[in-house]
């Protein structure tokens, strides 16, 4: 028997307007388990990362953390949880350092005036335990490739050290090289008993990081999959909501491009 | 435990064995075996390469430009002319300081010559005319220069209007305030033995005034880097090696001294550059080491990622265009003070574009995020040098107007090619 899964979401409806954005969505997250969120273009990914993240809370549906239900309504609920959100813009300051990005918000500091050097020893080991190479920490992050930079964004998010770790489209600009050393980091996140929930498009990320795919379509569920047990066809077809067979998938395609 | 496996990874003097080394440490070893000639020179293929030039094109130019000056007119680099260009540079410098915090967040503030003009007449007024105080009506000013920063601020930060705009307003209402302060009688003499007066009159005649505060504070830098060093050190981290620490000591004691002894052979150590050093050593330590100051820096770096981190965007945006108000007011009491009265004319003409021009020649970018209070200091004395040269040649004000016009676009060239660079490198 299992611990009760790190966060579990329940029934968790959202809507904007007269678009229902999100409806009876579930999913749960276990610590040390990579879940890689999938779905077309406003399938309600985002949105689904916004309500666990307390920035646009959920109309319905019951939000459960180790077991607990708890109440969501703002990001401060959601880090005192510990849940750390990296969105797709890294909101990384380019003209500070990778030790000023790292705690920029919450410097190390004795009345007002920062201790740059505990800082850069605490900076230094984070990047360290996490088998990040960054050569120069003190250079400005500008600097740094697009890989190194979500690194920074990764890191600063597990200053906090949080136990779920909310991942938005991390590897969506990067090069090949970049991303292989973002699944690493997601990798080593995972072995060190963070639960993470990914959200991708590239199936190839997937594959290579999830342990499991849950696919939203429409702001629904539309099925869990095992990553080793599913071809990658399947969890598209599951994607684009065609289950079945190709002769569904292409009334799937047709139907979508009437839409 | 972690900790021990860190220390094991200390460059140079390592016990542990190869496998407790990480990567990251691997390669930071590689870059620390260079000695430290090779590892200055990287660092500055690298500022070079990245755009980050600082202050170094200004320190050249000012050598370079120095030198010529001095082949054109002996008289140049004489202490006297030297002392009085020291005094002289004070009182836009000090609104060129104000003006480095609102280039940081990368905003403009077309406001400080007026503020500083209506500073000088608030003074002038509430001292001679209505009898207050000196030092109240000092106060007064001052404040009065913090509280119309803070007007614009809101309107800027709270209300959403661009800064351009806003003090652009400023510089017609402000202006328009100080002449409806002023009154009938135009211009007002001040006190030439008061306390305004001697900010820029007062000279510690005392020789060892200026050689002993050139020693302190060269002790003092000494002393916070060493101290730095040796936290470093104890925290098992790279530091700078003592052979770099004694050669900045050394340049600097060097350049004090120099300064100390020519102001010496003068009239000694001038109050208003005392004042105007302290002000630019204190602010750029608010810049550079404090919480508040890392907030600024990040405003200018990304608002969204500096609101995301749990800044309050609103209050910093604020708060600096109070410094740089309460800046103007201080800077337009040295210029009232140089020249014992305040006038229609006060705060008008061309120093505007004197104290914008200082900072972007000092080194501080227009797009916001890199600078230093220094670079208000460097590039007063370039913009003062190029006026004081032609003075002493004789030169008209059109030609000057030209070299410093000139000298201005090249600035901003720099900044514009290092910041293009940096995007180039910024994004792979």
């Amino acid at each position: 028997m299992r611990a009760p899964p790190l966060l579990a979401l329940r029934g968790v409806s959202k809507r904007f307007g007269a678009i229902q954005a999100l409806c009876d969505v579930e999913l749960e997250i276990h610590g040390g388990e990579v879940i890689a969120l999938v779905g077309d273009n406003g399938a309600g990914k985002s949105t689904l990362v916004k309500v666990i993240a307390g920035v646009s809370p959920a109309d319905s549906g019951v939000i459960e953390w180790q077991g607990r239900i708890v109440q969501v309504r703002r990001p401060h609920d959601a880090q005192a949880l510990g849940i750390a959100t990296v969105y797709q813009d890294l909101a990384l300051c380019d003209n500070l350092d990778v030790v000023g990005n790292l705690f920029l918000g919450r410097e190390i500091h004795r009345v007002g005036v920062l201790d740059e050097v505990e800082m850069e020893r605490r900076a230094v080991e984070l990047l360290h335990t996490l088998s990040i190479r960054i050569p120069n920490i003190r250079l400005p992050v500008a600097s740094l490739s697009g890989g190194q930079r979500q690194a920074v964004a990764i890191s600063r998010s597990l200053l906090g050290v949080p136990k779920l770790l909310l991942l938005d489209e991390p590897t969506a600009s990067l090069g090949i090289e970049q991303t292989s050393q973002v699944l690493d980091l997601i990798d080593h996140l995972r072995d060190r008993g963070l639960g993470v929930l990914l959200i991708s498009h590239n199936m190839g990320d997937v594959k290579a990081v999830a342990d499991r795919v849950a696919v939203l379509r429409l702001g629904r569920n539309n099925g869990f999959f095992d990553v080793n047990t599913t071809s990658q066809e399947q969890v598209i077809s599951s994607i684009t909501g065609a289950t079945d067979n190709a002769g569904r998938t292409r009334m799937g395609r047709t139907g979508e491009a009437w839409l | 435990m972690r900790k021990e496996t860190f220390r094991n990874t200390e460059p140079g003097r390592t016990a542990g064995g190869p496998e407790a080394r990480a990567p990251a440490a691997a390669g930071r070893r590689l870059l620390v075996r260079r000695g430290d000639v090779g590892r200055a020179v990287d660092e500055f293929r690298r500022r070079l390469r990245d755009g980050e030039l600082g202050s170094l094109p200004v320190v050249l130019g000012l050598a370079l430009i120095w030198i010529i000056f001095e082949i054109l007119n002996e008289n140049f680099l004489s202490p006297r002319n030297l002392s009085n260009l020291s005094v002289d540079i004070v009182g836009t410098g000090l609104i060129a300081v104000g003006i480095v915090f609102v280039l940081l967040i990368g905003e403009i503030d077309l406001s400080v010559g007026s503020v500083s003009g209506l500073a000088a007449a608030m003074f002038a007024v509430l001292n001679v005319h209505q009898g207050m105080p000196e030092w109240l009506a000092v106060i007064v000013a001052v404040l009065c220069g913090t509280t119309v920063g803070a007007v614009h601020g809101f309107f800027f930060a709270r209300v959403g209007v661009p800064s351009f705009v806003v003090t652009l307003a400023g510089l017609l209402g402000w202006n328009g305030l100080m002449l409806y302060v002023l009154g009938e009688s135009g211009t007002i003499s001040i006190d030439d033995q008061g306390l305004v007066a001697k900010l820029t009159s007062h000279y510690f005649s005392d020789a060892a005034v200026a050689y002993g505060l050139a020693v302190l504070g060269t002790a003092a830098f000494f002393l916070a880097a060493y101290r730095d060093s040796l936290r470093r050190r104890a925290g098992g981290m790279e530091s700078r090696s003592l052979g770099r620490l004694g050669f900045r000591t050394g340049a600097l004691a060097v350049i004090a001294l120099a300064a100390a002894y020519v102001l010496n052979q003068f009239q000694g150590l001038p109050l208003a550059l005392l004042i105007f050093l302290l002000v630019v050593v204190g602010l750029d330590y608010l810049l550079r080491r404090t919480r508040y100051g890392r907030q600024v820096f990040a405003l200018g770096g990304g608002v969204e990622a500096a609101r995301r981190a749990g800044i309050n965007v609103v209050l910093v945006r604020i708060s600096v265009f109070m410094v740089s108000g309460t800046m103007a007011a201080i800077g337009g009491l040295f210029l009232a003070s140089r020249i014992t009265s305040a006038s229609q004319t006060s705060g008008s003409g061309i120093l505007l574009m004197n104290a914008i021009a200082a900072a972007v020649i000092g080194g501080t970018s227009l797009f916001g995020g890199r600078g230093t209070t220094w670079s208000a200091l460097l590039g007063m004395l370039v913009i003062q040098s190029i006026a004081s040269a032609m003075a002493l040649m004789g030169v008209q004000a059109a030609v000057q107007f030209m070299i410093t016009g000139g000298v201005l676009l090249l600035a901003v060239v720099i900044d514009s090619l290092s910041r293009r660079s940096q995007e180039a490198h910024g994004r792979a």
